[in-house]
């Protein structure tokens, strides 16, 4: 049908169809961020207290933890010097986690709950879940800087590590990114993603070192393969890596850095490996999602 | 960063590419006579499956793993082939369901295709709907913002125009209100006015013109001429077949999925009357538009002029109006009397007009030839929406129908001083206390 020649030349390339990402990437840039600030200036500027409320989960959280686990439990004791400032540890873990989540779970409805868009216009669909992500980021860059002058209150004294932030930062939103990238795929056509992200989120909470730090579960586990091998999973966890390096290098020297904590340097590379794995992962099932998504919501 | 998608085309071109200095010059070069058109279509084939049981969640999947999902399939378009011409006016209409919208998100890029090859050259309005993607709790300004970036602007460029928009859509006094507290109108007309700001080459328009109040319709016309003679392109989705014979160059008719009819938009409202009513067009019950006689001649178009000769969907009281019929004649016809009725909304004739009182004798026509029938006079209309009706006949009594022509389209009379009659006449009313006493005069 197609093949018969057509009466016109310099046609050129015909148009393709929706994908997830676009040849315009300056458009891209400013629709994904205009998108995640709007969104963020509805949930500032929406009631009275604004921004107070987004702080208000994680800290309440934390009030929650901190009361538990240091008051009643006491599970900064006997850790040394390890254990000084567990606060800020447990707040800075506890906002880390707070993206995390907030990025996932945010993306999981994103793309169905924004069928109206995805339906009438043509845009870089990948768009969606980046504009989650980015939100997530804003608001984590204010958490963290709660998270910091309330280390600067309890003593922490700066330190040249510092600069490891970004780093940090970026190997975590990578990983959300790719967890996000997947899930709002895969919402299209599995609409029990989401309660089953919410308890594997859930469970990532309390199987990273946010409550219970490194170094208890390093003691339990030190003997025998079972404990061994259960520890090596323990430390391919991405956040575990993630949130033990902000311990470290953000507010105590005293903990196990990221690399000791697993073993050697060498070996982060595996927990950076999955982080890879899964952003492509995500990539992929993203972009073989996209051209079909507006037909299939 | 548009520069991939720069048409080459003739007209006039917008203010960024006059900055971007090169491209200005480039775009005013005439239109060479084998440039491709900027929309071609060349056997678009898109057909949807519809499962016949959704399994929505990973539960169902693996309780029956075995399980096949049957679809059906639904062919939405068969082999559709067409191209738009620069600066043509190109209607697609067809019954609900008919696949025009879907053909029109294919154009614009939201549907891939199954088969077939789609080109568009120029700068794309992907908007389909108007106001898609406005946050209703924001204020004008960041939903202003972001539709535009929507639909390809720079965030620079959406804050520049953002004054232009919102005096466009008469809602400065409104700009700090929520989008949620607007009226249905005022949504409109931000979008509107957003939408044509964006000074896209290629224009994909749904349905639009069925919204808005009188005075704002007339405005997208004026816009919608203003754009097609600057050269845009204008690809224009509706089942009104009455702005399809005003607005359209040509337009084509769209049956299941395929093309009934590619041509004429009177052609192919005629089709769409057919399909529509079956093969009897007078079972259309002159409802939106019908024809009757014997067909030895056809009003091919007719049209409402003001006093300055344009055309107008709304005209003020008080000025002269001019309705005017293209007629083709068939065979050859001797001395034709055309009738003018102007409809009201209760469809009682208010102004009724015959050729054959003017001049006797009409004269000769020949098979082919066509004529203009106009008939004009004094807006003494009251103010309302008035559907004008013509008749074509033989000589004699005026009653040997040739050609009928209902409900084509329809104008309005704004005025703001009526009385409550079919007809606001120049009256003077004086009033007098006793013979020696000075009238006073007051019209009304």
């Amino acid at each position: 049908m197609s093949s018969q020649a057509l009466p016109y030349e310099g046609l050129g390339r015909p148009i393709r169809g929706p994908r997830a990402l676009t040849d315009d990437w300056s458009r891209f840039w400013h629709l994904t961020y205009n998108i995640a600030r709007n969104e963020f200036k509805l949930k500032f500027f929406g009631s009275v207290l604004g921004y107070l409320w987004q702080l208000m989960r994680p800290l309440l959280l934390f009030g929650v933890l901190y009361v538990f686990f240091v008051l009643v439990f006491k599970v900064d004791k006997g850790k040394g010097a390890a254990g000084h400032y567990y606060g800020v540890q447990l707040l800075g873990s506890i906002v880390l986690f707070t993206f995390f989540a907030e990025a996932t779970a945010g993306a999981v409805r994103s793309v169905v709950d924004r069928e109206n868009l995805v339906r009438k216009i043509q845009f870089p669909r990948m768009v969606i879940p980046l504009s989650i992500v980015l939100l997530a980021m804003f608001n984590l860059g204010l958490n963290l800087i709660v998270v910091m002058i309330f280390a600067l209150i309890s003593g922490v004294t700066p330190m040249l590590s510092w600069l490891e932030l970004p780093l940090i930062v970026a190997m975590l939103t990578l990983f959300a990114t790719g967890v996000a990238m997947l899930l709002s795929a895969l919402f299209v056509n599995f609409r029990d993603i989401q309660p089953i992200w919410d308890v594997f989120s859930q469970i990532m909470f309390y199987s990273s070192p946010v409550i219970i730090p490194v170094e208890t579960v390093h003691e339990k586990l030190l003997h025998g393969a079972l404990h061994h091998l259960l520890y090596h999973i323990y430390m391919l966890n991405p956040l575990a890596v993630v949130f033990q390096q902000f311990r470290h290098a953000m507010v105590n020297h005293a903990t196990l850095s990221a690399g000791q904590a697993i073993g050697s340097w060498t070996a982060v590379l595996e927990p950076l490996a999955l982080v890879l794995a899964v952003f492509a992962l995500g990539f992929w099932v993203f972009n073989r999602t996209a051209p079909m998504v507006a037909e299939n919501l | 960063m548009y520069g991939r998608l720069r048409p080459y085309g003739p007209h006039i071109a917008p203010v960024r590419s006059l900055v971007e200095g090169g491209h200005g010059t480039l775009r005013r070069m005439p239109q060479p006579f084998s440039s491709p058109p900027p929309i071609v279509a060349d056997a678009v084939n898109k057909t949807f499956r519809v499962p016949e049981e959704r399994t929505h969640t990973l539960k169902e999947r693996a309780l029956h793993p075995t399980r096949r999902t049957r679809h059906q399939s639904f062919q939405a378009l068969n082999d559709v082939s067409f191209d738009v011409r620069q600066g043509e006016f190109f209607g697609i209409a067809g019954r609900n369901g008919s696949g025009k919208s879907t053909l029109l998100k294919c154009l614009a890029g939201i549907y891939g295709v199954d088969s077939g090859r789609i080109w568009m050259k120029g700068r794309l309005s992907p908007f389909i709907e108007l106001g898609v993607g406005f946050n209703q709790d924001l204020a004008a300004r960041d939903n202003v913002v972001l539709n535009g970036i929507m639909m390809g602007l720079s965030p620079r460029e959406a804050r520049a125009r953002y004054d232009a928009v919102i005096d466009f859509a008469e809602l400065r006094e409104f700009e700090k209100l929520k989008l949620k507290n607007y009226s249905s109108g005022m949504h409109v007309r931000l979008a509107f006015s957003v939408a044509i700001q964006v000074d896209a080459d290629i224009l994909l328009v749904d349905e639009v013109l069925a919204v808005g109040d009188a005075s704002f319709q007339q405005k997208c016309f004026d816009v919608f001429n203003r754009m097609r003679d600057d050269g845009r392109t204008i690809v224009f989705v509706t089942h009104d077949m009455g702005s399809l014979n005003r607005f359209c160059h040509r337009a084509l008719l769209l049956e299941r999925g395929s093309v009934v009819h590619l041509g004429e938009p009177h052609e192919v409202a005629d089709r769409y009357l057919e399909i529509n009513f079956g093969r009897d067009p007078e079972a259309a019950g002159g409802k939106a538009a019908s024809r009757a006689g014997d067909g030895e001649a056809r009003i091919l178009e007719a049209w409402v002029e003001d006093q300055q000769g344009e055309r107008q969907a709304s005209l003020p009281q008080g000025q002269r109006i001019t309705l005017k019929a293209l007629v083709r004649f068939m065979v050859e016809v001797e001395d034709p009397v055309a009738s003018l009725y102007v409809l009201n909304e209760e469809h009682v004739a208010i102004v009724v007009a015959t050729s054959a009182r003017e001049s006797e004798r009409s004269g000769r026509f020949d098979a082919g030839e066509e004529a203009l029938f106009s008939f004009s006079f004094e807006n003494v209309l009251a103010p309302g929406r008035y559907s004008p009706l013509f008749t074509l006949a033989h000589r004699g009594t005026g009653l040997d129908l040739m050609d009928r022509f209902e409900g084509g389209f329809s104008f309005v009379v704004t005025g703001v001083e009526a009385m409550g009659g079919l007809i606001d006449l120049p009256v003077d009313v004086s009033v007098a206390r006793g013979p020696a006493s000075v009238s006073r005069e007051v019209r009304a």
